[in-house]
């Protein structure tokens, strides 16, 4: 056979990025969090402060604890909506597409993605599901969700999954470069904004890691 | 028999299929693989549970090849 040890074409394209490794994924997610920690303190001072010199400044000080609760929920939406699915292809192609997705993946990934729309697949970071448009990594007690995409529009959900499925199990340290991430954080965080399908996907993942 | 499948909007179209001991068939799945390559496909095969390796030549022997599109970040 042909075959080389595979390291994914496609990080060619972001070759400023260094190769992602398992202690670069938790120093990111470290920065994530303390990032997450700069957006909520201040407006949570603030609010204490203005509570305590004055009732008329009451308002403001509420608008602040609004500020502290909103920007990380915006981020962790933005984490969720990742795994959002896309528009579907024709009933035939998506019917086709799940035939060869099912041939990739064992029965239990068949089962979850049947019921939750995303395929789990253990590597060595983590546990990864694999959406339409991206992916997330449950890795210890945080998930990293990354956006990453074949760019072609027409393609059934199911072939949608299964190229980023194949690209993850050449270079699983290649994709997790190559792909953007979005959010890092709690799992709850993200699990809240998923849909009410996706859930039992991440809940599983997480199980995984204890 | 072995199959060359590219994904794509339909699902998935089977562009070659060919026998190890059949010459004439191996010969038009190379000939079909090398077109894709040339589109600017991957080439992937399945090495056991949870691997792939992608390929730049025909393998032969492997019983399914895909073909994919690149992949970026969002």
């Amino acid at each position: 056979m042909a075959a080389e040890p595979t390291v994914l074409p496609e990080t060619a394209t972001v070759y400023w990025r260094p190769r992602a490794d398992g202690e670069r994924l938790d120093r990111r997610g470290r920065l994530w969090t303390l990032t997450t920690a700069a957006h909520i303190v201040p407006f949570v001072l603030t609010a204490a402060l203005l509570g305590a010199l004055s009732l008329a400044a009451l308002p403001v000080a509420l608008y602040c604890l609004a500020h502290a609760y909103v920007i990380p929920a915006l981020y962790a939406q933005r984490g969720a909506n990742v795994v959002r699915p896309r528009a579907r292809a024709g009933a035939a192609a998506e019917h086709t597409a799940l035939g060869l997705l099912g041939d990739l993946v064992g029965h239990e990934a068949r089962e979850l993605h049947a019921q939750t729309g995303l395929v789990m697949e253990r590597g060595k970071l983590g546990t990864w599901l694999v959406g339409e448009a991206g992916a997330l990594l449950v890795r210890g007690r945080k998930v990293w969700c990354y956006c990453v995409q074949v760019k072609e529009p027409d393609l059934p959900s199911a072939d949608r999954i299964a190229h980023l499925l194949l690209a993850l199990r050449a270079d699983e340290q290649g994709f997790a470069t190559v792909a953007n991430l979005a959010f890092a954080g709690a799992p709850r965080r993200v699990r809240a904004r998923m849909r009410d399908s996706m859930r039992p996907a991440l809940d599983r993942a997480a199980k995984t890691q204890r | 028999m072995s199959k060359l499948v590219r994904m794509d909007q339909t699902g998935h179209t089977t562009l070659a299929e060919w026998a190890a001991d059949d010459p004439a068939s191996v010969e038009a799945a190379v000939q079909a693989f090398r077109e894709q390559l040339d589109q600017g496909y991957f080439a992937m095969v399945s090495t056991g549970e949870g691997h792939a390796e992608q390929v730049k030549e025909l393998p032969v022997d492997a019983p399914l090849v895909i073909l994919r599109l690149p992949i970026s970040g969002g």
